[in-house]
């Protein structure tokens, strides 16, 4: 037996099913290895999109992603996919090989010193100089990834440690960390603090964000919601803490939220914060909400309270149990009023209108695309215009929504619907993504037809980057700087060079018949959608 | 394995000590210690690195210093062409018995007591690292409740070798 045999042991020790990566030689001892192991590998097109994979089997699972790169350029190349994870918080455990030890530092064929580039997007990085510490290593790896407030962990393996041989395996039962223990439990005084304000509150709102989800306190939270009666809004990483059309429930917050959730939170006299970060995204202005207002601010990660917003009342802990705890206590608050008023807000709110006549309009195909998706399934957003337009329309019942929201990484949503696939391959998966996402990600098709998961695509394609469009249309005059697509390939053709079903659809109309025939088809397929090329999302 | 201090003037800019010990952790150099303050003039900063490894090693970490874009000046503070100093605090426990022994002991090694408690007190010492270990060996049979190194920070004798940056 090799520390590679002891890796794979303890992996599977963590009941991992699938790794994702690309192999090279200093990875390669540990590839060996685990061709003697149920672990199952996925080879992708590029690192990057390993990180990606294992994120969506990460939020499908609750359990930490796994990804093995070999080192150098494939180490380099899975930093973006890290840096995805750490910033929503998806937990990872990514295994990099290094050259052999005694040459580290010398610069030779392939060496990075990766767990000094990764750095600042990871929880915690360890480079292996002892084969004996593997099972101690991996285990604590395991736990800092999904404990408290989640993230990605590296493991850097030189190639000699991989190749020592090694006695017997005995993987350890539990961690010692002596400074890493996260809070789990709320206080109990402050606790009582938030059940005083929402005795006081006339208007309290819920603002609930990915936090939640990754607690997997959604559940709680709605059981929470209907017993009070208490608004509640999200955070883009927050969609899918309620039904949209749940009667509590009043959207996303945010500058590219719904109007009337943000009027929620401006106009509200108690804010209840739950897993959400207060980021410029969802909140463009913090000293608002807490101006004449009382913020409490319930996170797991004590250093997220009080970074963009000085909460009234700071109360760490796992949002699950926060809230677990919040439920046993009494509250007298009656709110109807001011869901009277919000429902009002709601209901006198006119969409946007998109497109011009002849395109297909985005909010309308996004609407009809998630209802007619069965209920649980899983919705993964890319970034760009289609991110804000799935966030905005998006129909959310019992399934999931995922998207690369704190880092904004194009081309995740192809490898993260690939991952979350493979971890509930019974439950219906769609990425919808731009013609500028796709073009990042598209290797994947082939990982997809390789590894035998369906994947179900759509493509909304205006022929721009047309975010950054947008953004030079407002702020440029319309001085379009490097964002046109054009060359992009005839869709079609590569559908079929893939192997894919290709279906278009490319006026309103058809959007009924498309979307049937898109989620009936076997197999995989690629819809594209042809929006105004023009068109924007405010 | 051979002991060595490096001087190095750099740029006083914000990150300029991240990328000097990142220097040395990427490239597996040891770093036994390191001390670091703003110069006579503030737009340098003084680093003293006391490392060691062999020959091979010490000639690698010296040109990878160098290197550096921040790293105006390096040299090499030979021990008798130079003068080290350490700084220690020591908190020491003891009972008002002990404290004429302790007293003694900093006195022969011209330490300081700087703060006294009914327990304990605490010791500054200064001197070249040998003199400070030999000092908290003496301390043996005392239990030092903290301790508080400075490490080595040190400057070339005389006047020949001093560099001026413009």
């Amino acid at each position: 037996m090799i520390a590679a045999d002891v890796i794979v042991k303890c992996l599977e020790e963590e009941g991992v099913t699938h790794v994702f990566g690309y192999p090279g030689v200093a990875i390669c001892p540990f590839y060996n290895s685990i061709l003697n192991s149920e672990i199952k590998t996925v080879l992708v097109r590029t690192e990057q999109n390993a990180a990606h994979a294992a994120s969506g089997v990460a939020r499908m699972t609750n359990r930490p992603g796994v990804c093995a790169v070999t080192s150098g350029p494939g180490a380099t190349n899975i930093i973006t996919g890290i840096a995805t994870a750490f910033a929503d918080s998806i937990p990872l455990v990514v295994l990099t090989g290094q050259v052999n030890s005694e040459l580290l530092g010398s610069d030779v064929f392939q060496e990075a010193d990766i767990t000094g580039a990764v750095e600042s997007f990871v929880k915690y990085s360890y480079l292996v100089r002892d084969a004996a510490e593997i099972p101690r290593i991996i285990k604590e790896a395991f736990y800092i990834a999904n404990s408290g407030r989640k993230g990605p962990v590296l493991i850097d393996l030189p190639i000699d440690v991989q190749n020592t041989p090694v006695k017997s395996f005995k993987y350890p039962e539990s961690v010692q960390l002596r400074t890493y223990k996260p809070t789990i439990r709320g206080n109990a005084v402050q606790i009582k603090k938030v059940v005083k304000e929402l005795n006081r509150a006339k208007r309290p709102i819920i603002c609930a964000g990915g936090g939640v989800l990754l607690a997997q306190a959604d559940d709680e939270l709605q059981a929470f919601v209907k017993k009070h009666r208490i608004p509640v809004v999200s955070t883009m990483m927050g969609i899918g803490v309620m039904p949209t059309e749940d009667p509590y429930y009043f959207g996303m917050v945010g500058n590219n939220g719904k109007p009337y959730a943000n009027r929620a939170m401006n106009e509200a006299d108690l804010i209840i914060m739950v897993g959400a970060r207060v980021a410029d995204r969802a909140i463009s202005q913090p000293d608002l909400i807490t101006r004449d207002k009382v913020l409490v601010h319930i996170d797991v990660d004590p250093a997220e309270i009080g970074k963009n917003a000085v909460s009234s009342i700071p109360l760490v802990g796992d949002a699950d149990k926060v809230i677990e705890e919040l439920m046993e206590q009494e509250i007298e608050g009656d709110y109807s009023d001011w869901v009277k008023t919000l429902t009002s807000y709601k209901d006198a709110y006119k969409p946007n209108k998109y497109g011009r006549k002849g395109y297909v309009d985005p909010a309308a195909f996004v609407k009809k695309l998630s209802l007619a998706m069965e209920e649980d399934a899983v919705y993964v957003a890319d970034v760009g215009q289609n991110q804000i337009w799935s966030c905005a329309n998006v129909q959310m019942r019992k399934g999931k929504f995922l998207t690369s929201g704190g880092m904004g990484t194009m081309g995740y949503s192809i490898p993260a619907a690939m991952g979350a696939k493979i971890a509930a391959p019974d439950r219906q998966v769609v990425a919808v993504c731009g013609d500028g996402s796709f073009q990042m990600s598209m290797m994947e098709l082939a990982t997809c037809n390789q590894h035998g998961v369906p994947a179900k695509i759509v493509v909304i394609r205006n022929g721009y980057l047309g975010m950054v469009r947008e953004y030079q249309h407002y702020t440029y005059k319309d001085n379009y700087s490097v964002v046109s697509l054009d060359g992009s390939p005839d869709l079609a053709k590569l559908a079929a060079a893939y192997d894919f079903t290709y279906l278009k659809l490319a006026k309103d109309k058809d959007i009924d018949a498309r979307i049937d025939a898109f989620l009936k088809a076997e197999g995989s397929v690629l819809m594209e959608v042809i929006v105004d090329p023009l068109d924007l999302v405010k | 394995m051979r002991k060595k201090v490096f001087q190095l003037l750099v740029d006083n800019n914000s990150g300029v000590l991240s990328r000097i010990s990142g220097l040395f952790s990427r490239r597996g150099y040891n770093i036994e210690s390191i001390t670091a303050g703003v110069t006579a003039d503030a737009r340098y900063t003084r680093i003293t690195i006391c490392t060691s490894g062999d020959d091979e090693v010490l000639e690698q970490i010296e040109k990878q210093l160098a290197k550096l874009e921040d790293v105006r000046d390096i040299k090499e503070l030979k021990p008798d062409e130079s003068v080290y100093r350490e700084l220690a605090m020591v908190k020491v426990k003891i009972t008002p018995q002990e404290r004429q022994t302790i007293v003694a002991t900093t006195e022969i090694f011209r330490g300081n007591i700087i703060d006294v408690s009914p327990d304990c007190v605490i010791i500054e010492i200064t001197g070249n690292q040998s003199k400070v270990d030999a000092f908290l060996r003496l301390l043996d049979g005392h239990e030092v409740l903290e301790l508080a190194r400075t490490g080595i920070a040190g400057l070339t004798r005389g006047a020949e070798n001093v560099t001026y940056l413009p």
